[in-house]
Parts: structure tokens; C-alpha cells; sequence
């Protein structure tokens, strides 16, 4: 386990290393100047030379790179090149915002999809089984901006009981903003139900279908052992996986959602920070989220090895 | 007890599943007694039901399968009665299961022992404690080595045989009364079966469990049971004790799977197997009269009218044969004799020289930092010289190279070092780089037909492709071509358009033999072609593939676990362990002592089919080493029964040299191993002498 763990960590540092290159490349190839963009459209020709040179954008391209790459590994992320505040704390906040919603949303919708495909898996192709399928494969084709203006109204504006707006103040506590974050996070939910849902589904049918379950049984085990002891460790497998993906994809990209309810979350950052050809936000948060992803499949391959002897034990 | 003393008491029973196309009645009337302390070996090919009834017995059917009559008691217990909840107290405790493929059938995310002592926890209501010291002492009764750290290992630490040993001590941990084995020992290699063999033989001494031995094996059940119950569509054909049935076969369908067995005293050259033409009846679609009369030689026009029903021949004999009368008359076994073809000497075809294949091996972390590189050795050295016509058995035990060395040849695998001529030329080792001329004379026949052929192709067109790739046919040359192979090969033509579903595995490998054919090989390469299949149909494909090569002229490398079927179809015969050649002669001299220790412990570990023969125990210890360490020396030392000192550790054996080529490395002088050996496995076989 220990080498395998050193070895994970070493492809996330090979990783993130690509992904910024990849990522300060992309940032080269926006249209528009830099300086320009700074300075605004009436600037003179000299305070643009002035400002390149001070920007160090007249160096080669791979000092430029080591050098915005030896910043951001120090702390120093730049400054907004729209409101010429620093990156860094703007960034972190809607991260921290971003990992409120996505940490609601996971416990609503992974131990909710482990329950419905285990029962699914149980009563595979009879009605619980169907219904199941049926309903989560319908959220998952219902678009964000329908499921959430749908639960604004009804459960918002209609019933009253939620917030329909969740502009948050930057300044909040996790438990103040609770009441604007549970609509957001039914809304990613009802997505990311249908996939845990039919993953847990197809990893348990399968287990069920095993030599070892068949002598459990004749073991002689009543079915609530046969499930806990022998099904489900080996049949979460796979949802771990599709857990680990949905993680990247709460803290990046739910860009409609956040849209929906005015969510300050780092997906919309990033959406705005493009709009505007604000270099360092672009850089900073995409960043961010590349680490979120390899972190959580880190974490997914941990789990996955306390599972699974055959990867732990080496 | 049931008032005959039976454990188990199944009578008259019939099981039906609901399909779509009606209800199937897979296993139909059938009755067994077992006693206690009593193994019962229940065989029959593949679609007989043997699973079926099995699981019918202890209430284990899917939900579509129902048990429609009969009866079946459990000692005093009526199982046919009992409801569901009663019958899952019973799993585990009264009747427990090994079950065929043991990597499959335990968990491997759980604990050997724990899942060992689940059995003691749910059924003997004891804690975790004493659970998990009785899953130990069950581990040390199965003769498991180093008990306490198996128990603390997980499934994929241990080698099949010791698996199947975790089975045995979870299905003895109860002290049941009644315990099915469904082919317990059919995955795992020769040598290792013959020790769990052993194992089963020497515990049935302790408990008075009462045993169901389901297995297709004939020589396993000769070994161990003490009736046999001959099951064939659903019904059983002939019962009775194994010395009784063995001897007089009172069914022509146990006469045709005992004809189907090849011989260790006779081979091609003297003897064709005798195989049972057509096929196993599906429970649809069964005959009126005898289920068997389709198949049988005997057959008369009265057996088509009425089916026969189970009777008592002799004391305890059953068979449900109208003409064991005829039967009685002949009972000496009826082998067709081969006309001796006079042997000439061919053109040498293949000549592989050291051949070598070292698979790096990095384990950890050291893959990503390139350190301390280990060599996997699967092939050290071997090296074959093969005539036209002519076919070189390789055996050995499973990870012991045999395949890697076919895979070489084939360019499949790049060989590391050695040569490899074949016609005189000498090869690429990349399949990549050898000319087209060459790719069509050598061709591969794989294990598993399924695998091999692609699903979505009709027959005919796996077969065309070599036609078109490699030599170059017109359309209508194809067409005529194919529907020759597929003649040669004894497929109805109609075949050609069929999809690999809709053929049985035996259709199939006969498919990929054609496939094979149609390159015009000079050197065919059989690896493991007919493990995976029922005898009867085993013994038609040996039989085939003879007739092919002395049409042909074709040679063939045939690699097989089974020494009985390398025995049968092999001129030459090489025994392979870890990597090297240990023992090469003509397959008369090899089965002939004095011979290798190792050959004599694959020998002795064949099980044959005639309960007569007695064998010399010897047995390996453990498995074969890993190819990554091998033991200094002469690398068979480690579990040699006959090691002959500290020479054998330190340094390599040599090669002795007897008459017609037949070599054997060893440290042991011939003198003394013909001494040692006495006069082998031959002699004492009263199956009457090949030749």
C-alpha cells in the first residue's frame, strides 16, 4: 500500500504539472494583449511597452511559464486584471463555496444512490427495480435550468420554504448559508443520484451473480450477512469511481446551476473570469480545479484499495 | 437416520424450469441413496443435468427451476417439505458445498479466515474468538501449510489447490452429514489434483459424511467413490459400485465415455478412441424410446418404442439398458486397431535452438523510477527439434512455460534469445517481421474456441480468411476450399453460415482446426485444444486431428496438461518444468521408467479409469515456484520426492542419454532410477496390454 500511495502522488504531481502547461498555453492563446487589456482601449503606445515590460511578457515564452508557475506554487497568484485585486482569496472563497454546495449535495445524493441501486440490484427487473431506473435515468436527462426553475417555484416561491436566490454573503458561516444551499444541492443531486444509482446497480447485479455469493448463501447466511458481508464491499467498487468523478464535476462544473440561483461557486468564476479575458482568474481557478480532481481520485484509489486487497496488499 | 440408513434419500425426483418456450424437464425420475461415510460420484457430459439434480437436492434452484415430484430426505428430515427459512438452517450445517472453481468461490476482499469461521459463527454459535481458532484448526485439518498466516490472507495470496483446501476445511468446519463436491478438482493441474484427491480420501476416515462427487472425470471418480451413478440427459443410465461398473459397463453410454478415454498403455499409432457419435439431447426435444438409442451401437428397432426403465442387473447394479443381456456377453473392451503405418523419417520442419523468454519484472515503486530490475524467467533454455508428420508433446504443470514456448514459436511472444528454423530458415522472433510465406506454416489452435473465433463472423468466413490473407485464392477457389476444410473436418456444410452461438464447443474447436488447416501449415501449434471439453467429444477431435496429419503431413506441437490425451496423440513427448526441458523421449519411453522424478510424479498423479490399477503414491509438495526465483541447483529440488543429496542444490543436473534419443536430466544414475521405479505405471495396469 505505502509504495502504491507514493506512486499515486507522484502521477498527481506529473499531472498537475502538465495540466499547467497545458492550461498557461491556452492562456497564451486568447486573443487580445494583456497590456492592452489592462490599460484599455485609449492607452498609448509607450505605457503598453511600459507596462509589457514591467509584465515581463517580452521575455521567451518558458521563463514567462516557469515564472508565473514559480509564483503560483509560492502563494502569489496575480491580480484580477479587472478589478486589480489579488486572485488568491477571491478564488479560495468560491472555493469554499463551491465545496459547501458539492459537500451537501454528496450527502444527499451518494448514500440516497447507494440505497436505491442495492434495492434495484435486489429486485432487479421487477417494479421497485424498474421504477428506480426509470425515475433516476429521467433526472438525469433533465436539464439543470429545468429541475432547478421547477424547484424555485414549487419549493421556493411556491411553498415558501426555501430562499429562491443564493447569492451568499462571502461572509457567512456553513450553518447561515445551510437554508440557500439545499435548493442548489437538490438540484446537482437529482443528477448525480441517476449515476450512482445505476453504477451500484450494475456493480451489485454482478456481484450477486458470483461463485461467492452463491456459496455464502449455501453457507447457509441469512441475506442481510449475505449483503453486508459479502455483496457490498466488493459491489461499491465501481460507484467509488463515479463518486470520485462527480466530486470534479460539483467543484468546476456547475456552471448552470450556479447560474440558476445566483451561486457564488468557483464554476462561475471561471465562466466569468473568460468573459472578461481576466488571465490570472482563468489560470488560478482552472488550476484549482485540475488539483480537485486528481485529489479526489486520489482519495478514490485509497478507498478503492481499502476495499480491495488485491491492489492493497503488495 | 432414514429407515434404510441412508443420509441422503432422493427418490423419484423430476425438476422442472419454467422457460419461455415451455417448461423443460432437465432432470427427470431420478433416484439415489447415499450412505453415511459413502462417496458417490455422479458423472455425465456437460448438459446432463449433473448441476441441476445437485442443486435440486439441498433446494438451491434458480427462481424459474422447481422441483415437480419426488422425494427427497435428508436423514430424518423431508427437504422436499421444508419451507424456505427452514432450508437456509440446514445450508451450512447439515449439508454444506466445495464448490468446482475455487478462485472464484471465496470473496476476495474478505479474510480466509474469517470466511472460515463464519461457518462456525452462524451454525455452532460461537464468538469471534472461538470462530476464528476453529477456522484454524479446520486449516490445519486439510493439511494447510502455515495455518495461522493463510488464515490472515486473502484469496489472491494462495495457489488454486490451496483455495480448494480453504473450500474443504469451510464445508467440513460443521461436521455436516451431507456434502456435494461439484467437480472440486476439475481447474486445477494434474499434480495438485491428485493431492486433494488424497486429502478427501484420508478426511472421509475421520467424518461419516455422507459425499454427492460430481465431476465428468472418470479416472477421479475410479480414484475415490465408491458407487457412480451415470447420468445422461437427465437420466440416470447405470448404477451401481465402481468395481461392479467399471468392470462390466451394463450401459452402452458408460461403455462409449470409457472408450473415449486414451489410454496410457496405447497410443495413435495402435489404437483409434472409439467417441460417441451425435450429440446430448436437449430436455425438449428427447427421443420416444431410449434417450441413448440415437447414439448407441446397439441399438434395435424395440429400444425406439419404449423407453427403458432402471433396473436391478445384478445385487446393487442398476442399468437402464433392454439389451444387457448382449452386454453381458461382452465385456472386454472393444478398441479399433490401427494398421501400423511402416515409419519413415521426415524432413525436420522446426528446430528451435535456447530458445529463451525473460518478461521484465519491476515490482512498486521501482516502475516509476527504473531500480532493481528482476527477470521473470518462463522459458530458460529449451530447445525442440520437430519432424514432418510428427507431434511433440509438451507437459508440464501450469505456469511451468509450456505456453510461452508455443507463443515463441508462433512469434506471438518475441523470444529473448535462441533460434528458431523452421524448413531450414531461420525466423524472426516478431510474428510482425517474418515474411507472409512463412506466416501460413505456422498456425495456432487455442484452448478456448469461444475466445479464438469472432462472434460476429459466420463459420465459413473465419475460416476463409487465411484462404484470402495468405494464399492469395480467388473468390470461388475460397468457396470451394472452405466447404472442403469443413468436410475434412466432418462439419455438415451448412455450417459455413452459422454464427459460433449457434455451435456446440466441440463444433467450434473443430471450426478453428479447419481455420488452422486452411493456411496449409507445415507446423500446427495446439495449446490445451480440447481441455475444455467433454470426453466424448475430446476423444473425436484426437481422432481427427490424427486422421488430419496423415492426410496432411502436418506436424503438431500439442500442449496439454492432461498426459493421458499427450500419451494418446504424441510421437515425441517433452516434460517442461519452470522454464526447462527435464525429460524428452518417444511417448512409449517417457510412460517406460527409469524416468525423471517429475515425470513419475505426473504419472503417478493421472487419474485412470479403471478402479484395478494401482498407482505409486508420489506426490509434489506445494506449487511450483515463482519463475522469478528459481531455486539454485537443479530447480526441481525443492519438491523432488526422489532428491538425492546436497548435489541437487548446488549444482545443475545433467543430461543422460538412453537408447532412441530418450534423455533425462537428473542428478540420479539411470541404474539407480530403474531401480527406484521398478517397473512403473505399465505393468501394473491390468487394462491388458496395448500392444
Amino acid at each position: 500500500m505505502g509504495s502504491y500511495f507514493i506512486r499515486r502522488i507522484g502521477f498527481i504531481i506529473i499531472t498537475l504539472i502538465l495540466a499547467s502547461i497545458i492550461i498557461f498555453s491556452i492562456t497564451q492563446f486568447l486573443p487580445g494583449d494583456v497590456a492592452q487589456v489592462i490599460l484599455g482601449q485609449f492607452a498609448t503606445e509607450t505605457a503598453i511597452a511600459n507596462l509589457r515590460e514591467e509584465l515581463g511578457l517580452n521575455e521567451p515564452l518558458h521563463m514567462q511559464y516557469l515564472n508565473w508557475a514559480g509564483n503560483f506554487i509560492q502563494g502569489d497568484w496575480g491580480n484580477s486584471l479587472v478589478s486589480r485585486m489579488p486572485v488568491r482569496p477571491i478564488v479560495t472563497q468560491r472555493l469554499v463555496n463551491s465545496a459547501m454546495l458539492a459537500g451537501l449535495a454528496l450527502l444527499i445524493y451518494v448514500p440516497l444512490g447507494i440505497v436505491l441501486g442495492v434495492i434495484a440490484a435486489l429486485k432487479r427487473d421487477r417494479l421497485p427495480d424498474q421504477m428506480i431506473t426509470g425515475v433516476s435515468m429521467a433526472f438525469v436527462g433533465l436539464p439543470e435550468f429545468v429541475s432547478g426553475l421547477l424547484l424555485i417555484s414549487f419549493l421556493a416561491i411556491g411553498a415558501g420554504w426555501f430562499p429562491a436566490n443564493s447569492s451568499i454573503d462571502p461572509d457567512s458561516t456553513f450553518f447561515q448559508s445551510l437554508p440557500y444551499l439545499i435548493l442548489p444541492a437538490i438540484t446537482v443531486s437529482l443528477t448525480g443520484l441517476g449515476y450512482v444509482a445505476r453504477m451500484t446497480r450494475s456493480g451489485t447485479i454482478d456481484v450477486l451473480r458470483s461463485d461467492y455469493v452463491r456459496a455464502a448463501e449455501l453457507k447457509g447466511l441469512p441475506g442481510s450477512q449475505v449483503l453486508t458481508r459479502h455483496v457490498l464491499r466488493n459491489s461499491l467498487l465501481p460507484t467509488v469511481t463515479i463518486v470520485a468523478m462527480g466530486i470534479g464535476w460539483l467543484l468546476g462544473g456547475l456552471i448552470v446551476t450556479e447560474a440558476v440561483y445566483g451561486y457564488p461557486g468557483l464554476g462561475r468564476l471561471l465562466v466569468y473570469g473568460i468573459q472578461r479575458q481576466d488571465l490570472p482568474i482563468i489560470q488560478a481557478g482552472s488550476m484549482i480545479v485540475v488539483a480537485v480532481y486528481s485529489l479526489s481520485n486520489l482519495a478514490a484509489d485509497i478507498i478503492y484499495g481499502m476495499l480491495n486487497p488485491r491492489i492493497r496488499v503488495d | 437416520m432414514s429407515d434404510n440408513g441412508a443420509v441422503l434419500d432422493v427418490k423419484n425426483v423430476t425438476v422442472t424450469y419454467e422457460t419461455d418456450k415451455g417448461p423443460l424437464h432437465t432432470v427427470r425420475n431420478v433416484s439415489l441413496k447415499i450412505a453415511p461415510g459413502e462417496i458417490y460420484g455422479l458423472v455425465g457430459e456437460s448438459g446432463s443435468g449433473k448441476t441441476t439434480l445437485a442443486r435440486a437436492v439441498v433446494r438451491y434452484l434458480p427462481a424459474n427451476g422447481k422441483i415437480t415430484s419426488g422425494s427427497i430426505k435428508l436423514s430424518d428430515t423431508d427437504l422436499y417439505q421444508l419451507p424456505r427459512e427452514e432450508v437456509r438452517k440446514i445450508w451450512g450445517s447439515r449439508v454444506t458445498m466445495v464448490h468446482q472453481d475455487p478462485n472464484a468461490s471465496i470473496n476476495p476482499s474478505m479474510l480466509i479466515g474469517d470466511q472460515i469461521a463464519e461457518m462456525a459463527r452462524i451454525h455452532l454459535g460461537m464468538n469471534k474468538k472461538q470462530a476464528r481458532d476453529r477456522a484454524i484448526e479446520m486449516l490445519t485439518r486439510v493439511r494447510m501449510p502455515d495455518p495461522e498466516s493463510v488464515a490472515k490472507r486473502y484469496a489472491h495470496q494462495l495457489s488454486g489447490g490451496m483455495l480448494q483446501r480453504v473450500l474443504i476445511a469451510t464445508a467440513m468446519s460443521t461436521n455436516p452429514e451431507f456434502m456435494i463436491m461439484d467437480e472440486p478438482t476439475t481447474a486445477l493441474d494434474v499434480t495438485t489434483e491428485a493431492v486433494i484427491l488424497d486429502l478427501i480420501h484420508e478426511l472421509m476416515a475421520d467424518y461419516n459424511t455422507a459425499i454427492l462427487f460430481i465431476t465428468h472425470n472418470l479416472g477421479v471418480v475410479a480414484r475415490l467413490c465408491d458407487k457412480i451413478g451415470v447420468l445422461y440427459a437427465g437420466e440416470i443410465m447405470e448404477e451401481g459400485s465402481i468395481d461392479e461398473v467399471f468392470k462390466k459397463r451394463l450401459h452402452p453410454y458408460t461403455r462409449g465415455l470409457l472408450g473415449c478415454v486414451p489410454r496410457v498403455d496405447a497410443s495413435k499409432k495402435d489404437i483409434s478412441l472409439s467417441s460417441i457419435p451425435g450429440y446430448i439431447p436437449r430436455p425438449d426435444d428427447l427421443p420416444d424410446g431410449c434417450i441413448f438409442a440415437p447414439r448407441c451401437e446397439l441399438v434395435e428397432d424395440a429400444c425406439e418404442k419404449e423407453r427403458p426403465p432402471l433396473k436391478e442387473i445384478a445385487e446393487n447394479h442398476f442399468s437402464a439398458c433392454r439389451r444387457v443381456d448382449q452386454l453381458q456377453e461382452k465385456i472386454e473392451r472393444k478398441d479399433e486397431l490401427r494398421e501400423h503405418h511402416e515409419e519413415e523419417l521426415g524432413d525436420i520442419v522446426l528446430e528451435a535452438r535456447n530458445i529463451k523468454k525473460y518478461f521484465p519484472f519491476t515490482p512498486g515503486i521501482g516502475s516509476l523510477f527504473g531500480s532493481k530490475k528482476a527477470e521473470l524467467k518462463a522459458v530458460d533454455d529449451i530447445s525442440v527439434r520437430m519432424r514432418s508428420s510428427f507431434t511433440m508433446g509438451i507437459v508440464g504443470e501450469s505456469g511451468c512455460g509450456k505456453t510461452t514456448l508455443a507463443r515463441c514459436i508462433a512469434g506471438i511472444e518475441e523470444a529473448t534469445s535462441g533460434e528458431i528454423e523452421l524448413q531450414g530458415k531461420l525466423l524472426a522472433y516478431s510474428v510482425k517481421k517474418r515474411p507472409h510465406d512463412t506466416l501460413k506454416k505456422i498456425q495456432m489452435v487455442f484452448q478456448n474456441p469461444d475466445a479464438s473465433l469472432n462472434p460476429q463472423h459466420p463459420a465459413g468466413d473465419s475460416v476463409a480468411r487465411p484462404l484470402i490473407l495468405l494464399r492469395d485464392m480467388s473468390r470461388k477457389e475460397v468457396r470451394e476450399k472452405v466447404k472442403e476444410l469443413f468436410k475434412a473436418v466432418s462439419l455438415p456444410e451448412d455450417y459455413i453460415k452459422r454464427l459460433p452461438h449457434e455451435l456446440s464447443g466441440g463444433e467450434k474447436q473443430r471450426v478453428a482446426i479447419a481455420r488452422a488447416f486452411a493456411a496449409d501449415p507445415a507446423l500446427m501449434i495446439c495449446d490445451e485444444p480440447i481441455s475444455s471439453l467433454d470426453v466424448s467429444v475430446q476423444a473425436s477431435l484426437m481422432n481427427l486431428l490424427t486422421e488430419l496429419q496423415d492426410s496432411a503431413g502436418t506436424s503438431y506441437l500439442f500442449i496439454s496438461h492432461d498426459l493421458s490425451a499427450v500419451r494418446h496423440i504424441s510421437d515425441w513427448i517433452a516434460v517442461v518444468y519452470l522454464g526447462r526441458l527435464w525429460e524428452i523421449g518417444s511417448a512409449e519411453d517417457v510412460f517406460i521408467p527409469p524416468y525423471h522424478p517429475y515425470t513419475e510424479a505426473l504419472l503417478s498423479a493421472i487419474p485412470i479409469p479403471d478402479p484395478e490399477v494401482k498407482q505409486d503414491r508420489i506426490r509434489l509438495k506445494g506449487s511450483v515456484p515463482s519463475p522469478l526465483n528459481i531455486p539454485s541447483g537443479c530447480r526441481f529440488h525443492t519438491r523432488c520426492p526422489r532428491k538425492y543429496g546436497k548435489i541437487c542444490e548446488k549444482e545443475e543436473p545433467p543430461w543422460q542419454d538412453m537408447e532412441d534419443g530418450h534423455r533425462i536430466c537428473c542428478h540420479i544414475p539411470l541404474e539407480e532410477l530403474r531401480e527406484l521405479q521398478g517397473d512403473g505405471l505399465l505393468k501394473k495396469s491390468s487394462a491388458g496390454g496395448g500392444s
